[in-house]
């Protein structure tokens, strides 16, 4: 008998978003969004999707409240509460909704194998990917290799997305001047003995998973988006507690706008060698003489690309909206 | 019809119109984004069961097992929600940009203040 | 031998998801944040931990029973973690109080 556990997980998530749409405080809110986003990261390993469960996982768990929550401190709190009540709105959705569902009544049943979605590429490449790429994760070698040309251009929007918090927010924060002492500045949590133990305790390994992720990617669940977002978070987590300050001894503003760059360059590189030697972009072919090794060389050129540019761009953007977090009140 | 067979997509097209309703009812900059991400999440929980095949196992080639006929999930949506993640955290991350700088300019995040305040300068 | 690791792991499972159950009607039912926390971070650790030993007997010696060691080290250091900070916060903060709320006051706050 198959399970029907993922129903269950649908329940809970429309529960939460109808909670999250009639709250009017913002901070709850943003915790229900984590919630959300640990049952959609539950869904998604039921639907056997565990490179997706785990990118969510690591961006709508981690990353996507953080940035809510600091955007909140600079802002307010609570909704304003509306005057009257929006029905034509309710109107529009429940009208587009009953539309869509008839839309869905005519799709083929959830799970079979011969839909127009699971024939044509994907059997091609379930049957001829581990031959010709050499590695068993078919998502990594389908995202680096096959689907290259999308990948790029994913990271060259999250490139832009970090150029662009960079035009809109000044980091106010200016990176402290070579100094030889190693005193922290006062405002570092003296008080919290057990988080700067525990962090120091857990922060290596969370860098080190980040790494596993990233390399082990190829053979596992993992890839460069994953493990660019696990290393942000951990960095995330020592500038929280240490201080903005202290992290930006380590990770200038100008070594991550470096790096963010360096990826991209990494990505782009691997393409541009192919076109000097002769065959298309992105043709991992010219790599090696073996086209399989020449194929595993290839993706993790790019991988590696991705999961800097990715770490890179995640940890600028949260450190120009921790530079912002005082209440913005003038 | 059998409730398992499309319990998945009603969801999903609940989940989409939730978000799309508070998108367009509430005023509040933050919580218009917060509804848009629901609106992207909605739309990778559709993809994702599009993918699923009953009885496969997660598309990872298993190297140690003598079984053959093994059936794997289909992995292309799963690599093109990868990419739709991602993205949808990069606009997160510049709309929320903007709303910090929106809220030093006028000093509110309610969309009819802030409207009021561009009709009477 | 096998048939008694199978017994106990089941009942590791169910002790561990009822425990759980129950902190979640004791976050629902407590008037107050200290009585939630407590609801909350003793059971996290106790069920959650109980979970994870439970598929530990489960899978055997050559399975991914590192793994489900080091997730419980890791819910073991954080748990705990967590509920000193939501204490520490909310002892700042000073969320509003049930009438038999009492706080004694230390040197230090």
């Amino acid at each position: 008998m198959e399970s029907y556990i993922h129903i269950i997980i649908l329940c809970f998530l429309l529960l939460t978003s109808f909670a999250i749409v009639r709250m009017r405080d913002l901070f709850s809110i943003v915790m229900l969004m984590g919630v959300y986003g640990l049952l959609s990261a539950s869904f998604f390993v039921l639907m056997d999707a565990v490179d997706v469960a785990l990118t969510e996982a690591a961006v709508g768990i981690v990353i996507s409240p953080l940035l809510l929550l600091s955007t909140l401190a600079a802002t307010g709190r609570y909704e304003k509460k509306k005057r009257q009540q929006p029905f034509l709105a309710l109107i529009v959705a429940v009208f587009t909704g009953a539309l869509l569902i008839y839309g869905t009544l005519e799709m083929p049943p959830f799970g079979s194998a011969d839909t127009p979605a699971n024939r044509h590429v994907a059997s091609y490449y379930i049957n001829q990917s581990y031959a010709e790429t050499g590695i068993p994760n078919l998502v990594s070698s389908v995202l680096a290799s096959y689907r290259g040309y999308d990948t790029l251009g994913e990271l060259f929007v999250i490139f832009t997305a970090g150029a662009g918090v960079l035009a809109l927010l000044g980091l106010k924060i200016k990176s402290p001047k070579k100094s030889r002492s190693t005193v922290l500045p006062p405002s570092s949590m003296s008080r919290h003995h057990i988080l700067r133990i525990v962090s120091k305790m857990l922060i290596p390994l969370i860098l080190l998973f980040g790494l596993y992720v990233q390399f082990h990617g190829d053979f596992g669940p993992g890839g460069g988006f994953q493990a660019g977002a696990i290393f942000a978070s951990g960095m995330a987590l020592y500038a929280m507690i240490f201080g903005l300050q202290t992290t930006m001894r380590v990770f200038s503003r100008a070594w991550l706008e470096f790096f963010a760059a360096v990826g991209l360059l990494l990505y782009g590189g691997t393409g541009v060698v192919s076109i000097l030697s002769g065959k298309n972009f992105l043709d991992y072919s010219v790599l090696s003489q073996s086209p399989t090794d020449a194929q595993h060389l290839g993706i993790l050129l790019v991988e590696l690309g991705v999961g800097i540019t990715v770490a890179s761009v995640i940890l600028l953007v949260f450190m120009f909206f921790a530079s912002h977090m005082t209440k913005v009140s003038e | 019809m059998n409730v398992g067979e499309s319990f998945n997509y009603w969801v999903v097209m609940i989940l989409m119109m939730n978000g799309l309703y508070i998108l367009i009812a509430h005023g509040n900059l933050i919580k218009k984004i917060i509804g848009l991400t629901i609106f992207q999440t909605s739309v990778f929980i559709f993809y994702i069961s599009m993918a699923k095949v009953t009885g496969a196992i997660a598309p990872i080639i298993e190297q140690n097992t003598e079984q053959t006929n093994l059936l794997y999930s289909n992995p292309l949506p799963h690599v093109l929600i990868l990419t739709a993640i991602v993205v949808g955290i990069s606009t997160t991350a510049l709309a929320l940009a903007l709303v910090i700088r929106i809220k030093r300019a006028y000093g509110t995040v309610e969309e009819d203040e802030i409207q009021d305040m561009d009709a009477h300068p | 031998m096998v048939e008694l690791t199978y017994a106990l792991s089941i009942l590791c499972l169910l002790v561990g998801s009822i425990s759980n159950l129950i902190a979640g009607f004791g976050i629902f039912h407590f008037p107050d944040v200290y009585t939630r926390m407590h609801a909350a971070g003793i059971t996290d650790s106790f069920g959650t931990g109980l979970i994870l030993i439970g598929l530990m007997l489960q899978t055997g010696w050559d399975g991914p029973i590192g793994k489900l060691l080091a997730i419980l080290i890791f819910t073991l250091i954080t748990s705990p973690t967590i509920s000193y900070v939501l204490a520490n916060t909310a002892l700042k903060e000073q969320p509003p109080k049930t009438a038999n709320t009492t706080h004694k006051k230390t040197d230090e706050s």
